[in-house]
């Protein structure tokens, strides 16, 4: 394979994160600044953001699995650490976040990351309802996803006496506007 | 100069007392503010997790409603509402079948024009005189200037101050009368969208954060985001559990530092709302005098 016909169109995913977000993982040398910085990397991740970086690199099938499959996509907590420290500016966030949806699309999502997608889904299935979030909503939905019942149970008082829990819902006015705007950026 | 507001969910909820400090302030020193009409959430964390276009067109019908309105300057209290809108308008700026095909999915027109601020820039732009004028408190005790991730970071995309070791915060504090301390954790991320879903995350990062303050001897810590709030003040009892100690420092909103400065009450700035109990010590730290946004400050 010559030089030229490397950088012609391929479906990996490492060339469809290029195509779709102009981020281009091939620039990453290793050095691992992104790893150091990353509050979760440590105590959370099965591979750190250096190590997803060179998973993607290597174009190899079985690797790109082991990122869409794994737990680190979901548990990063888009902080920004990471690309603001890159001395290459690899925008890592971005990465991610593509690499997530592609994980959800393909039905790969780690079991692990269950509750963390689940309060995603159950946070946009309320704003979807009535254009804001409504939190007491929003965390009602996540324990009917996750049956976590007792999830903080014992916060929800203290939050009522000091105003901060509303039972109804804020709505605005323009809920078809929101309404459609989920349509049409909902895949199909 | 009418400057216009998008106060975000949080505002409107667990979040309330900085929707009202920010009220109160602004009330306080004469700058007019005005809210979006029915402005919808951002998207925040869920939407560019699970969909990019829709967390690019749910920004960007905010930003719709503020040209239309005719409001140039918005100010977003909410760092990570902040982030939200302001990654969406350099997006659909950088590319243009993005922004046609937000404006199809919005059918509005969007033009991207919006200068989109946060709380900090606010004060910064819009109040540095009032407060020198209408100081009767200085506050004259330690403050740990928490600014989290999204207030800083990305530094390409947010161009404002600097995101290893901030300043600005420290600036507006010292103008109050208080005395910013030097700490590690200025910019570290408390566990942010994590707190239900992963709340041992949440206990674990805001537990360093808390602790680091307290033992450098900060009387509170202040933030200038609700989920930094949320995480540092209602997951106390987490904090306070994996650290297996007591931390009662309080957590204050920027805005209600300054409101305190100026002589509003706890009870107007919404601090009684506060999990951990404010309690501030009355002149701590002596201030000899302030000029020039410098205070000369001795301990006591």
């Amino acid at each position: 394979m010559s030089a030229h016909s490397h950088q012609v169109e391929k479906n990996n995913l490492i060339s469809l994160i290029k195509k779709d977000t102009g981020v281009n993982i091939h620039k990453c040398y290793q050095c691992g600044k992104c790893s150091a910085g990353c509050p979760v990397a440590l105590d959370e991740m099965e591979y750190p953001p250096s190590m997803i970086m060179r998973l993607l690199q290597t174009e190899d099938a079985e690797n790109e699995e082991a990122v869409k499959k794994s737990y680190a996509i979901w548990v990063c907590l888009t902080c920004e650490m990471c690309y603001t420290r890159c001395p290459m500016e690899i925008d890592i966030p971005t990465v991610m976040d593509y690499v997530r949806q592609v994980s959800i699309k393909e039905g790969k999502t780690n079991p692990k990351a269950k509750s963390i997608i689940s309060s995603h889904q159950a946070f946009l299935d309320s704003i979807k309802r009535t254009g804001r979030l409504h939190e007491l909503g929003f965390v009602m939905g996540y324990k009917l996803k996750t049956f976590e019942m007792m999830k903080d149970a014992t916060l929800a008082p203290t939050m009522m006496k000091k105003g901060k829990l509303h039972i109804f819902a804020e709505k605005i006015k323009d809920k078809a506007h929101i309404n459609n705007i989920f349509k049409k950026t909902e895949k199909k | 100069m009418k400057i216009g507001l998008y106060p975000g969910c949080s505002l409107t909820g667990s979040s309330r007392e900085y929707y009202e400090s920010v009220m109160a302030i602004s009330k306080a020193l004469d700058i007019e503010i005005v809210e979006l009409p029915d402005w919808n959430c951002c998207g925040a964390t869920a939407a560019h997790n699970l969909n990019k276009e829709l967390s690019l067109s749910l920004p960007a019908r905010n930003l719709a409603i503020a040209e239309r309105e005719k409001l140039d300057t918005i100010v977003v209290p909410c760092a990570a509402c902040y982030s939200r809108l302001s990654v969406t308008q350099h997006e659909l700026h950088e590319n243009p079948e993005l922004k046609s095909r937000v404006a199809e999915i919005l059918e509005m027109e969007y033009h991207g024009t919006s200068k989109i601020i946060n709380v900090i820039q606010f004060f910064e732009q819009f109040a540095t005189e009032k407060i020198k004028e209408k100081q009767t408190k200085p506050l004259g005790f330690k403050v740990a200037c928490y600014y989290g991730c999204l207030l800083v970071r990305p530094p390409k995309i947010l161009n404002f101050d600097r995101p290893e070791d901030p300043q600005s915060m420290e600036k507006i504090m010292k103008s109050v009368g208080a005395e910013p301390i030097e700490w590690n954790y200025k910019t570290e991320c408390c566990g942010a969208a994590m707190s239900v879903a992963k709340t041992e995350i949440v206990g674990r990062l805001s537990g360093d954060i808390v602790e680091d303050a307290a033992e450098r001897g900060a009387d509170a810590i202040i933030v200038a985001c609700p989920m930094c709030h949320s995480n540092l003040d209602m997951r106390r009892p987490e904090i306070e559990k994996y650290k297996g100690k007591k931390l009662p420092i309080p957590v204050l909103y920027l805005s209600q530092a300054v409101g305190l400065s100026v002589g509003l009450e706890k009870k107007e700035l919404g601090i009684l709302r506060h999990f951990v109990k404010v309690d501030l010590p009355e002149k701590k730290v002596e201030v000899k005098e302030i000029k020039e946004n410098k205070a000369e400050i001795i301990v006591t």
